[in-house]
């Protein structure tokens, strides 16, 4: 069979080859039936945002010469992440997958490490922020190279006209359709500030729609109240400190917030906060701009009125859940070469760019410097309601579970150890020190190796 | 027809034992032949899989490591595994009771029915079992869907206060159930209904000339009669039950607090969704002992049953 080898059709300016193949330690050759590459990338759910990714790789493969296959496989129903599992077990299947937030690191020792790539992309992009590295960096390898398709930020989606009428609080004038934040305005744009909202638009009958159930919504919106009241399950070297005055802070803070939030807050899944704005019955959700997209389409006197902004500040800082995707290559992938030149080809800020515009500005790449796409700028309506969802120079960006190492950190993640934490408090009638007692329980047995 | 068969059994005769021995022995391999690719089959989707999962369950959370049965004693340590084992339990029995109940008075509800209507209610009363139960309970999570359920609708439509279905944890458990009712219901009534068309008529004769009543009949004819179909439902049923994934995953996923998770949505949270497949595989397998010793003893009463109609008859 052929192998593909490296080839200066990979690298995106001539200038810049020689530089980059040297780096990489790789002899630039031209390629001539350059094998075969089977890709499985995130089936995104924006109309035509997968066209573009294909037109990207098509375009790759034609000059490249190789024999390239992609599916597209949805995330509904586990999909993805059963495909995964069952391609781990059976080693054999895709050359290049796609993956989110933990998977990079749950699958690090199946998976061919992209040092040599992103050292490039590094170079050429600048850094990612710090999500994309603690997951996708998971035991000091690169093990999946930042994927734009996907990556989100989940801050809230409010309804400016309910928040300023109920709750006074002016969100366009913290952060402007026309300008950059105001900064000493969006001071007020609290933990605090947010709980006397949802109080007010609780009693006028909007309440804010934060789910407590146990999928990733919930589990990213109570993990960044978590990092910004400074609250840690477990910390970076694996010792679990949940039994803490931050931990008990911010358990009392959702205790007192949950009083104002939907009585079946509890049963939500990912789905019901997208409902619940779209319906026009809540003011607040934390999430990507995808009930606004389907608002946009089923409910547009609700779209038009909703607008997406940086998460509150806490007493640690104002922490913006971000929720990275990934493209990984298999160790048992037969050309690995090609799949690594794919991968370097749509990391380049100008794929990033044409795939950000075909996601309607939902996708957010890793990194930082790609955070000025006019895009954002544009869509509506109303026109801004994007300009503030990309993460600012005031967001700290936060994965729920961090900074705990990666193993512990998942088990906490998808088991919704923090949310069970406050359902216990709020349904079980659990005592705030019973909830950590029960947390520092299921925290020792995610300690097994 | 009759002379050839005698013809073959006197070539066989005049053949002597060893010849009747090779005949016996080429049926058994025509007999194995044929039941060889489904044999095949199970070994590949069924004997694999189960010793799959048992290797899986001895390596360490990164599969890298042999660990014995240290994942076992780690769940045993587990308050959420022990509540896990109490759910399911409750689920799968008390939904087995229920479906076998409501099976068996539709089974007599239909019995009952004219012949020609009889068809018709069948088909209706088998609808439930027909269709795809991802499908149904799609339908069912919609009914209950936390912030717009259809039911709660008709209930502030009527004046009462809406039912928190899935939210909390006792009507989120009743609810599962329910569904799981609705869905295997059917299955139980369809072999009642079987059954009870093979009970003898001369039996219900010579209790009621004995001047039984109702309530006699049912419990010394039909009940007797159908002993063996209600055990063998009933073990069927359980097993299922115990192994029911779609209806808990769709409607809760496990919640409210874990609180309706059984066995087979646990090991999906902990195997695939947290990436612990060993610990997964443990939990799956504990349904294992549970059903087997179900089965033993079911499948005794069984066939000491059988042997003892076979000892009337006989």
């Amino acid at each position: 069979m052929t192998k593909w080898r490296w080839s200066r059709r990979t690298l995106l300016s001539g200038a810049s080859a020689a530089a980059v193949a040297a780096g990489l330690g790789l002899r630039p050759r031209t390629a001539r039936g350059a094998g075969k590459l089977s890709v499985g990338f995130w089936d995104h759910w924006v109309p035509g945002a997968n066209d573009t990714l294909t037109r990207l790789c098509r375009a790759w493969a034609e000059k490249e010469k190789v024999d390239l296959t992609i599916d597209y496989i949805p995330s509904q129903g586990n999909k993805l992440l059963l495909t995964i599992a069952a391609e781990a077990q059976a080693r054999s299947g895709h050359d290049v997958l796609a993956m989110f937030t933990w998977l990079p690191g749950s699958h690090a020792e199946r998976l061919e490490p992209v040092d040599d790539v992103m050292k490039e992309v590094l170079a050429r992009n600048g850094p990612t922020n710090p999500v994309v590295e603690y997951l996708g960096k998971p035991d000091g390898h690169w093990r999946a190279v930042p994927a734009t398709p996907g990556s989100q930020m989940k801050g809230p989606a409010t309804r400016f006209d309910l928040l300023k009428e109920h709750a006074g609080i002016d969100i366009l004038a913290m952060y402007p359709p026309d300008g950059p934040a105001d900064q000493e305005k969006a001071k007020a744009w609290t933990w605090d500030a947010l709980l006397a909202a949802a109080e007010k638009c609780h009693k006028a009958g909007y309440p804010f729609g934060i789910g407590l159930g146990t999928t990733s919504d919930s589990t990213d919106t109570w993990g960044s109240l978590f990092h910004a009241f400074g609250a840690r399950l477990v910390d970076e070297k694996g010792n679990i400190v949940v039994r803490s005055d931050a931990t008990r802070a911010a358990l009392d803070f959702a205790k007192r917030l949950a009083a104002f939030l939907p009585a079946d807050a509890i049963a939500w899944d990912d789905g019901s906060n997208n409902r619940w704005l779209i319906s026009g019955k809540g003011a607040l959700i934390f999430n990507p701009p995808s009930a606004w997209a389907v608002a946009k389409r089923d409910a547009p006197q609700v779209a038009e009125k909703v607008w997406h902004h940086p998460a509150p500040l806490g007493p640690k800082g104002r922490f913006g859940p971000y929720l990275p995707y990934y493209w990984a290559i298999w160790r048992f992938s037969p050309n690995k070469s090609a799949a690594k030149s794919l991968l370097l080809h749509l990391s380049t800020r100008e794929a990033a760019e044409q795939l950000v515009a075909a996601s309607q500005g939902y996708d957010i790449p890793g990194y930082v410097a790609f955070n000025d796409f006019k895009t954002w700028l544009e869509e509506g309506p109303p026109k801004g309601t994007l300009r503030h969802y990309p993460p600012g120079p005031d967001q700290i960006l936060s994965i729920a579970a961090a900074p705990a190492p990666h193993k512990i950190a998942e088990q906490i993640y998808n088991q919704a150890t923090i949310t069970k934490m406050i359902a216990r408090i709020v349904q079980g009638g659990d005592t705030i020190e019973k909830a950590i007692a029960w947390a520092e329980s299921e925290l020792e047995g995610f300690m097994r190796g | 027809m009759a002379r050839a068969t005698l013809a073959e059994a006197a070539r066989a005769t005049r053949a002597g034992p060893i010849a009747a021995g090779g005949l016996a022995r080429r049926r058994a391999v025509i007999a194995f032949l044929f039941c060889l690719p489904l044999v095949l089959l199970v070994a590949a989707l069924v004997v694999y899989p189960a010793f799959y999962s048992l290797h899986l369950a001895t390596l360490n959370k990164s599969m890298t490591r042999f660990v014995g049965l240290a994942n076992f004693a780690f769940l045993f340590k587990r308050e959420t595994f022990w509540m896990v084992v109490e759910q399911s339990v409750i689920f799968a029995v008390s939904a087995v009771i229920f479906k076998a109940l409501i099976g068996f008075v539709l089974a007599h509800v239909i019995h009952a029915l004219p012949a020609r209507g009889q068809r018709a209610w069948r088909g209706l009363l088998l609808v439930p079992w027909v269709i795809p139960p991802a499908m149904s309970t799609l339908v069912w999570w919609w009914m209950y869907e936390p912030s717009y359920s259809a039911l709660n609708w008709l209930l502030v439509g009527i004046g009462f206060a809406p039912v928190p279905w899935l939210g909390d944890p006792y009507w989120a458990r009743f609810s599962v159930i329910l569904v799981n009712v609705w869905y295997g219901a059917p299955f139980f009534m369809i072999m009642y209904l079987a059954a009870l068309k093979s009970v003898p008529a001369e039996l219900y004769e010579a209790a009621e000339i004995d001047g039984a009543n109702a309530w006699q009949k049912l419990v010394y004819v039909t009940l007797p009669m159908l002993r063996n179909i209600i055990a063998i439902t009933v073990l069927f049923s359980l097993i299922v039950t115990f192994a029911n994934f779609d209806i808990v995953r769709i409607l809760t996923a496990g919640g409210p607090r874990d609180l309706t998770h059984v066995f087979a949505t646990y090991a999906f949270k902990l195997g695939i969704e947290s990436n612990d497949i060993p610990l997964g595989a443990c939990v799956s397998l504990f349904m294992f002992p549970i059903l087997a010793v179900a089965a033993v003893f079911i499948l005794r009463d069984v066939h000491r049953r059988s042997r003892e109609i076979a000892g009337v008859a006989a």
